[in-house]
């Protein structure tokens, strides 16, 4: 098979010791939910696939996106979106701004960008919202808008860090929702860290354990 | 990038060991360019024939330990009567513009206040005093070196206590203190025995830089410090301004004697601080809850009010005194008010004011550049600056530059060097980095760095990701370093002087110029431009990141 995200005996280790592994296939549109105790190195786990692991650690295995080993590229070549429990949209720049980050060079010229982040922010229920200020908007609206940032980069996996559990139970559901939505639509294959069960449930995937190595 | 530090490293190095050699060579009578051509041991013997040089010894190591000394006490009563409180954030926010007054400024404002004329005297004059003519005593340049020693309590009290108060989140200091309360200790003892240990281990090199740069300050002591004879470090400035090059010799000779009272002098203090931190100890476990701790207390806080005062009281009189006309003793303002000091010399300001825009604004960019080089390539590549390299950042700050610029301008000569402002350019350096780097290490490492792995996940490249969004939510204090490097460009007199072989000119140089000939009017003009410079700066800084940022909430709030 060659579709989908494939983490192939994918272990992380600080130092040689090896510190958290994985062996998965994810198909597109599916998720694939890792659980485990908080400081088992999830995040970490993640930072490997984005590729932005701290100088000490180094991988094993090789992680493969559509059939492209992408072990050995960089952050930014690697097409990995992701999403963590803070929104991170960059303060200095309007939301528009922010969306306008995510696109990718092409397309050229101010109209036809403006005009696929001002659809982007359609598409979220946010029209309109282009020149706001990104630290003035309610929590469910930043998730909105980090989700469109990372979907306009047109991103070939999606990973999620603990990405709801700020929200509080019935923003989280909807956001929750929404997110598994567009990522089934664009036929993502999402990997997800939570440890709160309700987010595994909603996303209707496959659960890994993950405990401490060695 | 990857060379970043490798460079800086050479640029803050290379000239404190090249002026070292250049300083030790004719110390020891290697001097080719005047014909020392043989090692001797007769530079050191004419030192020590000096009639002065063991009073400059002696007032070397008396002003450097007791300013160090009393500025480490004030900063640690301030912090234990009042960190956590509110009234401490009024007492740092009236601390730390002190900072960016240059020393000379501060001397001379310290000066126009506690002379026998100053506004002091005149306060109290006639009706307390009985004075109606200012009274003979020797306050100023005194020979034990009393004015100039209060005069630098006054700028190291606002230095370390913002070392302090950077050092004090990772002391943790609000949970002993609670459990120190807790167990009955009242604030200031519970505060200094659970607390302060942990805060001086951090604070230990800038503690030692205070030291190191009160035994050999230049400035400070020919405005306040004693003249028959003056301070080993002023000494060595005479003879190195000697026409008569065999001056050399001697001037080499001090400058060692100079380092080695210093080194000497960080060691004794290293040995003392294992005495009193065993007596700390012993002082801790006796079980003492405090008697004294409200007296303690507001003595903290009139001591950091009394810092604040002398300075800005300074200020304001050396802006009297610009505008003053005919003063008589013992009025406390002018007789009569005028702009002509300001109008005879403002045309004269200029070119050095301009030569000192242009110096500190090239060697504030220099280090800037190299700091975000330098930041960057730990960020990307992993690279550690570790305890080493704290202390070699620390070693331009720590030998004194009495011991090695001398040296450097040996050197010149010898290589035949045209010594002009690209010289002093890189002299500045050397001591505007290390503070650039200090301001901005701690603001940059502490940037949430998810925001990089966003921006790379969404396909940014590393350098599109430091100058459109890291450089950009890290405007404020970038601004903030250049603006602290600014400062200490604009207040370098050693480095100007030595460097540049008197021939080039900045406000500080001209303004220090002015100490022996004692025109207050004059002298009021050049240190109010002087600390206007700074001001300006540090004001740049602090309004432009607000503009910018106007309409962006998470940054104008930051």
């Amino acid at each position: 098979m060659t579709t989908g995200l494939h983490l192939q005996n994918l272990c992380v280790l600080q130092g040689g010791a090896p510190l958290v592994a994985l062996d998965a296939h994810i198909a597109p549109g599916e998720v694939l939910t890792v659980m485990g105790p908080s400081g088992v190195g999830k995040s970490t786990l993640l930072a490997a696939i984005t590729g932005t692991l701290p100088h000490g650690f180094t991988i094993e295995g090789r992680i493969v996106l559509n059939g492209i080993d992408v072990t050995d590229l960089r952050p930014e070549q690697r097409h990995i979106g992701i999403l963590f429990q803070e929104e991170l949209l960059f303060p200095h720049l309007s939301v528009g701004g922010n969306l306008a980050f995510g696109l990718p060079p092409t397309p050229r010229g101010r109209t036809a960008r403006r005009a696929k982040v001002d659809a982007a922010l359609k598409e979220v229920d946010l029209p309109g919202f282009a020149q706001r200020d990104p630290a003035t908007l309610s929590g469910g609206q930043k998730a909105r808008v980090a989700l469109m940032r990372m979907l306009l980069s047109d991103p070939k996996a999606l990973l999620l860090d603990e990405a709801f559990s700020r929200l509080d139970t019935a923003l989280r559901a909807q956001v929750r929702q929404l997110v598994f939505d567009r990522a089934k639509a664009r036929a993502l294959p999402v990997l997800m860290v939570t440890h709160d069960a309700e987010d595994a449930k909603a996303a209707g995937g496959n659960i890994v354990e993950i405990t401490a190595q060695g | 990038m990857r060379l970043a530090p490798a460079l800086t490293l050479l640029l803050l190095i290379g000239p404190v060991l090249a002026g070292l050699i250049g300083t030790i060579a004719p110390a020891l009578g290697y001097f080719p360019a005047i014909g020392g051509t043989t090692l001797s041991l007769d530079a050191l013997r004419a030192l020590f024939d000096w009639p002065g040089v063991f009073a400059a010894a002696r007032l070397s190591v008396s002003t450097g330990v007791v300013a160090t000394l009393l500025s480490l006490l004030i900063t640690a009563l301030i912090l234990a009567g009042w960190s956590g409180t509110r009234a401490f954030r009024w007492i740092e926010r009236a601390l730390s513009p002190l900072l960016s007054v240059p020393h000379a400024a501060a001397a001379f404002g310290i000066a126009f206040l506690i002379a026998p004329s100053g506004w002091i005297a005149r306060a109290f004059s006639p009706w307390l005093t009985g004075w109606t003519r200012p009274p003979d005593l020797l306050i100023l340049q005194d020979p034990w070196g009393i004015a100039m020693t209060l005069a630098l309590i006054t700028k190291e009290v606002p230095f370390l206590l913002l070392m302090s108060i950077a050092a004090l989140p990772q002391a943790q200091p609000r949970r002993s203190l609670t459990i120190a309360q807790s167990l009955g200790y009242s604030r200031v003892t519970g505060w200094l025995k659970a607390v302060f240990p942990r805060i001086y281990a951090q604070i230990r090199l800038p503690v030692y830089a205070v030291l190191a740069y009160s035994m050999s300050v230049v400035d400070v002591a020919i405005i306040l410090g004693p003249n028959t004879p003056p301070t080993l470090a002023v000494q060595i400035v005479r003879w190195m301004g000697d026409p008569d090059l065999t001056m050399r010799y001697i001037a080499g000779a001090g400058a060692m004697l100079q380092l080695c009272l210093v080194i000497a002098t960080l060691l004794m203090w290293r040995g003392a601080e294992s005495v009193v931190a065993k007596l700390g100890c012993h002082w801790a476990e006796r079980g003492g809850r405090g008697k004294w701790d409200a007296i303690l207390k507001w003595f903290a806080l009139l001591l950091a009010v009394t810092t604040v005062a002398a300075v800005l009281l300074g200020l304001a009189g050396l802006a009297v005194w610009s505008v003053a006309g005919f003063w008589s003793f013992p009025n406390t303002l002018p007789d009569t008010l005028s702009l002509r000091t300001w109008m005879r010399h403002g045309a004269s300001l200029w070119d050095p004011t301009f030569e000192t825009l242009l110096i500190a604004g090239a060697s504030t960019l220099i280090a800037l550049a190299l700091t975000l080089a330098c930041l960057e390539a730990e960020f990307r590549f992993g690279f550690k600056k570790g305890r080493g390299g704290m202390w070699l950042l620390y070693l331009p700050l720590l030998i004194p530059q009495i011991a090695f610029l001398p040296g450097l301008q040996t050197l010149a000569l010898m290589a035949g060097a045209d010594m002009g402002r690209g010289v002093v350019i890189f002299g500045h350096v050397v001591f505007v980095l290390p503070y650039v780097m200090l301001s901005l290490s701690d603001p940059y490492e502490s940037w949430d760095r998810r925001h990089a792995t966003v921006a790379a996940a969404l396909g940014a490249r590393a350098n599109r990701i430091f100058w459109t969004v890291r450089m950009p939510m890290l405007l404020a204090p970038v601004l903030t370093a250049a603006a602290v490097g600014f400062a200490v460009s604009v207040g370098q007199y050693l480095p100007t002087l030595l460097i540049g072989a008197g021939r080039v000119q900045t406000l500080t140089t001209e303004a220090v110029a002015l100490a022996s000939g004692g025109d207050r009017r004059i002298i009021g003009v050049y240190a109010l431009a002087q600390t206007g410079v700074v001001f300006l700066s540090f004001a740049a800084a602090i309004a432009l990141p607000r503009i910018v940022w106007l309409n962006r909430r998470a940054l104008r709030e930051a």
